[in-house]
């Protein structure tokens, strides 16, 4: 018998739909936390009530908090899934593949050589930085002679700390350590009106990156699949590393580095919906909004009303969440 | 094409081909390598003395301890931890090890009060943070080492994410703290070579010897450790015994290390190798004071050459970790099927 496969195909996308909407409806409530969680007290009472002081602090700063954490979580999330769809291994994400570090260096490199170049400057060469570390990443890694898994990400770590070691190097002669260290661990506390909006740049590579997700998927297939189905391999390939590196960089410049993002987000989501990229794409988005937001309020409300930054936080649930996630495919079977 | 690489076997025992294994050059190698330590001590003591020479001379020894410290413990504690399990590139500091030893300062520290945990006594606190440790390296060893100890690269990718949670659970507590106190408790993280209490380097020699001199009578056991868990079953040890006694011994070195100079991820994977490659055996007997000696000679050396001979203001462990990342990078490149 042959399957009816147009109502299978019209059940999965009903099922979508809904994992969509639950997806929707979480970071709403989220978002809606997020935006009444501060040190100074704003209601949506008082807010419709129309207090002018907290209509201030409501739209420039608690607004800018929110769309920059959505716009920078769904985008690190998206670059994660876009670059375990090309390398085809679900443990490669910008920061296990010398991406951010990259960026972090092209960032003091910038500040060092052209300390007066605007953000949009340093945001370039920082660009620049983190396409060339990804390219080095990939070279390596066609190197491999078995790529196992788990041994690629493993170069990427190690190729960023190498290349940390070399901004720690130059950040310590320029007396820039602490400044580093400032910049790099990723915090929300002074997104202000005026200070996030590059990172809109970085919500239209997202929806790019939608354009693009069939051919990203064929890629991912591997070169002979892609080249068979007349997808442009080379290509496809050199654009979904801009993009990554493009994302990567303008939010290590404009936020800090997220650690573990891109690559909790899409692992948990492809666990729920799937490998298809397009599929996948827009609810990994949502995903990694929302973890990114749950992280933000969690660093705001520990210890109140002193924040800890958003980075820290995020680095101690997402490794936990990628300790599980290897004890998962490897463990299991070894016991 | 990529250009062909001839792939290593990372196990340990793979050190040493059947039949090339010669004693003499191993303890030639041994001698050539304390005789390189001890010129760098001694450079790093005389050169270009000026001023108060009893002062100069006691704030250098100091530092020379330091380091001598560091170097040996590193370097033997990655020795004996590549024994127990099995391989050659996974480290006590890749697994978390250093900055598990930060997270337990930091949390002891919220625990009890930043000033009143710093008024302690530095020995009693000590000996209370190695207990720690020594607890939680025996969990470690029950929740990852044990059931995978045969997917070495499962583990080291684990380790390597474990110490980056650790790191971030430091900060995290750090924040925890009153922000006034923080900026305390920082300085104690970052102690460098030129302020190590000089109670705790007396504490940390001490303890040091003692651990050596104790893990020197099993280096028998290692060896048979050395041929893989079956092996060494087959031949009457007791794989989980030796090894928990050692990964005590291990907890113990490292701990020391971290609490008289802080972090240096890279230094012990550099100079075991070294050692490993220098006298062609696995021999515990030959490898722990070699590795050891390599340890001293690439911490005093190296902080030598940089600090004072080319004037280069930079710290030793920045090169230590790009050059250990790089090598790290060539040894998975050339990884062997498993």
């Amino acid at each position: 018998m042959v399957p009816d496969v147009s109502h299978q195909a019209a059940d999965r996308r009903v099922a979508d739909l809904r994992v969509a909407a639950i997806g929707g409806l979480v970071l709403l409530v989220v978002g809606a936390l997020s935006l009444f969680v501060g040190v100074s007290a704003v209601s949506p009472w008082d807010l419709l009530a129309g207090d002018e002081q907290q209509r201030t602090i409501f739209l420039t700063s608690r607004v800018p908090r929110l769309l920059a954490i959505v716009l920078s979580g769904s985008a690190m999330a998206v670059a994660g899934l876009i670059m375990q769809g090309l390398t085809q291994n679900r443990f490669v994400a910008p920061s296990t593949a010398g991406t951010i570090e990259s960026a972090t260096l092209g960032l003091l490199v910038a500040t060092m050589w052209f300390g007066t170049a605007s953000v949009l400057g340093k945001m370039l060469v920082a660009v620049v930085f983190a396409l060339v570390g990804t390219g080095v990443f990939l070279a390596l890694v066609q190197r491999l002679r078995f790529s196992d898994i788990i041994v690629v990400p493993l170069v990427g770590i190690m190729f960023g700390a190498v290349v940390e070691a070399t901004t720690d190097f130059f950040a310590f002669r320029a007396d820039l350590l602490q400044t580093l260290a400032a910049w790099t661990t990723a915090d929300f506390s002074a997104t202000l009106r005026g200070r996030y909006e590059l990172l809109y740049l970085v919500g239209a590579l997202t929806v790019v990156a939608y354009r693009y997700a069939d051919r990203f998927t064929v890629a991912g297939m591997g070169r002979d699949h892609a080249v068979n189905l007349g997808v442009d391999h080379r290509r496809t390939v050199t654009i979904g590393l801009g993009l990554v590196a493009t994302v990567s960089a303008v939010v290590v410049v404009v936020v800090g580095a997220i650690p573990f993002l891109g690559l909790v987000a899409p692992n948990v989501t492809t666990m729920i919906v799937g490998d298809n990229v397009r599929r996948v794409l827009p609810v990994t988005a949502l995903t990694g909004a929302i973890v990114l937001l749950v992280c933000d309020i969690l660093g705001r409300t520990i210890r109140y009303p002193f924040e800890i930054p958003v980075g820290t936080v995020m680095g101690v649930i997402g490794g936990a969440i990628f300790i599980g996630l290897i004890a998962r495919t490897r463990f299991r079977d070894a016991r | 094409m990529p250009a062909e690489l001839s792939p290593v076997d990372l196990s340990l025992a793979a050190v040493e081909r059947p039949g090339t294994f010669s004693p003499r050059r191993a303890r030639l190698v041994i001698v050539v390598l304390g005789v390189l330590a001890v010129a760098s001590i001694v450079a790093f003591m005389t050169y270009d003395l000026r001023g108060s020479l009893s002062f100069a001379l006691e704030l250098r020894a100091r530092k020379v301890a330091g380091m001598t410290l560091v170097g040996v413990s590193l370097g033997a504690a990655t020795v004996m931890f590549h024994t127990i399990t099995g391989n050659r590139i996974l480290t006590p500091s890749l697994m978390g090890f250093d900055a598990l030893y930060l997270m337990v300062q930091s949390l002891a520290a919220y625990t009890f009060g930043t000033f009143a945990f710093l008024a302690i006594d530095v020995r009693v606190r000590f000996g209370f943070e190695l207990l720690v440790m020594v607890g939680f390296a025996l969990v470690l060893q029950r929740v990852f080492l044990r059931p995978a100890s045969q997917d070495i690269v499962a583990l080291l990718l684990v380790g390597v994410v474990l110490a980056g949670m650790f790191r971030s659970l430091t900060q995290l507590v750090a924040r925890l703290i009153d922000p006034n106190e923080y900026a305390t408790l920082q300085d104690q993280f970052f102690a460098s070579f030129a302020n190590v209490d000089e109670d705790l380097l007396r504490v940390a020699g001490a303890i040091v010897v003692v651990v050596l001199a104790v893990t020197w009578r099993w280096v028998g056991r290692l060896d048979v450790m050395a041929l893989g868990r079956d092996s060494a079953v087959g031949l009457g040890v007791d794989h989980a015994r030796v090894a928990d006694r050692t990964l005590v011994a291990v907890a113990v070195l490292v701990s020391v290390a971290t609490a008289l100079v802080g972090p240096i991820t890279f230094l012990g994977l550099l100079v075991s190798n070294l050692a490993y490659r220098l006298t062609g055996t696995f021999r515990h007997r030959y490898t722990i004071p070699a590795a050891g000696l390599a340890g001293v000679v690439a911490v005093v050396g190296a902080q030598f050459l940089l600090e004072e001979l080319l004037e280069f203001q930079t710290r030793a462990s920045m090169i230590v970790s790009f050059l250990g990342g790089l090598y790290f990078i060539v040894l998975l490149l050339r990884e062997p099927r498993s």
